[in-house]
């Protein structure tokens, strides 16, 4: 079963409340210094052995329209990785 | 009497509420289920409050996405008057009937207060009962109310005067513009964070100078929504 990985983060240029206060708590900790973004990662697994063309390009449709708001976010990566008990691709 | 539906979504909260609202401003409020297309004939709509899906995904995101949003939709784009109030803002720009979108307060924290507004916009079919440039108090309560938007549609809501609320004295979430509440370019569709419905009724407002919780600077939003479908 193919898995389908879809990267989401916030716009570059908006400011990103969440990422700021992990960096925040990095610092106060002293772990150190950080400018920290947080995103979203997406695992999409479809049945079958096979991924086909027409599939990732309809997932890569998903990812725009549905798994981000282009307002505000940005689709950084869609990429396959390989299904249960398989050696991932490299 | 003007029948003005609300739609309750999974993590609705402030529906019965806005049934309230359209009650004391004088009109029928019409009970509608995010599941079904059927909008039962209301005049008007509103979308209410609270955390449908739990936010999940983004805030409005999956709600935008029910069977019922379909039908506001083409409801909104036939004229139909159209509020959005908090999570109902963020599922129009997510239904994308109103532009930008609505993100975490730039300090990271859910706010709760009773906020101060400019009404800018008098023209909308939800504020035409207001004075432009009056300052009205309704509460506030949300974690993403933080308004953006491209400059290029910025200068398209300042220049067409689609900007219908603006927060006045403070910007309790680092919107662009104070931007409080906008709406489309009909003036049918109207989506803002604060909450009218909470300032409808004296004992159960925001405070205001003269007496406390007796504020009802909402009612005018449900009055002129009334209004709007008598005239028509």
């Amino acid at each position: 079963m193919p898995t389908i990985v879809v990267e989401v983060m916030p716009k570059a240029e908006l400011l990103d409340p969440q990422g700021k206060a992990i960096a925040g708590a990095l610092a106060r900790t002293g772990r150190g210094e950080f400018q920290v973004r947080q995103g979203k990662r997406f695992e999409l697994t479809v049945p079958g052995d096979e991924l086909t063309q027409e599939l990732l390009d309809q997932i890569t449709e998903i990812a725009a329209d549905v798994l981000s708001n282009s307002v505000i976010e940005n689709v950084v990566g869609v990429h396959v990785v390989a299904g249960h008990g398989v050696q991932p691709e490299a | 009497m003007a029948r003005i539906g609300v739609i309750t979504f999974p993590g609705s909260l402030d529906e019965r509420d806005a049934q309230r609202a359209i009650r004391i401003a004088g009109a029928e409020p019409v009970a509608l289920w995010h599941g079904s297309r059927d909008l039962q004939g209301v005049d008007a709509l509103v979308l209410p409050g609270g955390f449908s899906y739990g936010d999940y995904l983004r805030a409005g995101a999956i709600a935008a996405q029910a069977p019922v949003m379909a039908e506001v939709v083409a409801a909104a784009n036939a004229g139909m008057p159209v509020l959005g109030i908090c999570n109902g803002f963020q599922m129009l720009v997510e239904a994308q009937l109103l532009p930008g979108g609505l993100i975490r307060n730039d300090h990271g924290t859910f706010i709760r207060r009773d906020q101060a507004l400019t009404v800018e916009n008098t023209d909308t079919a939800w504020t035409h009962e207001f004075v432009r440039g009056q300052e009205i108090v309704i509460p506030i309560k949300n974690g993403e109310g933080g308004y953006i938007a491209d400059a290029e549609t910025l200068t398209t809501l300042e220049g067409e005067g689609r900007i219908v609320f603006r927060y006045a004295q403070l910007n309790p979430n680092g919107s662009l513009n104070d931007i409080a509440g906008i709406t489309n370019e009909r003036g049918n569709v109207v989506g803002l964070m604060p909450h009218p419905e909470h300032a409808v009724e004296p004992g159960f407002g925001p405070d205001t100078r003269v007496r406390m919780r007796s504020g009802i600077d909402g009612l005018k939003f449900f009055t002129s929504a009334i209004a709007a479908l008598q005239a028509v």
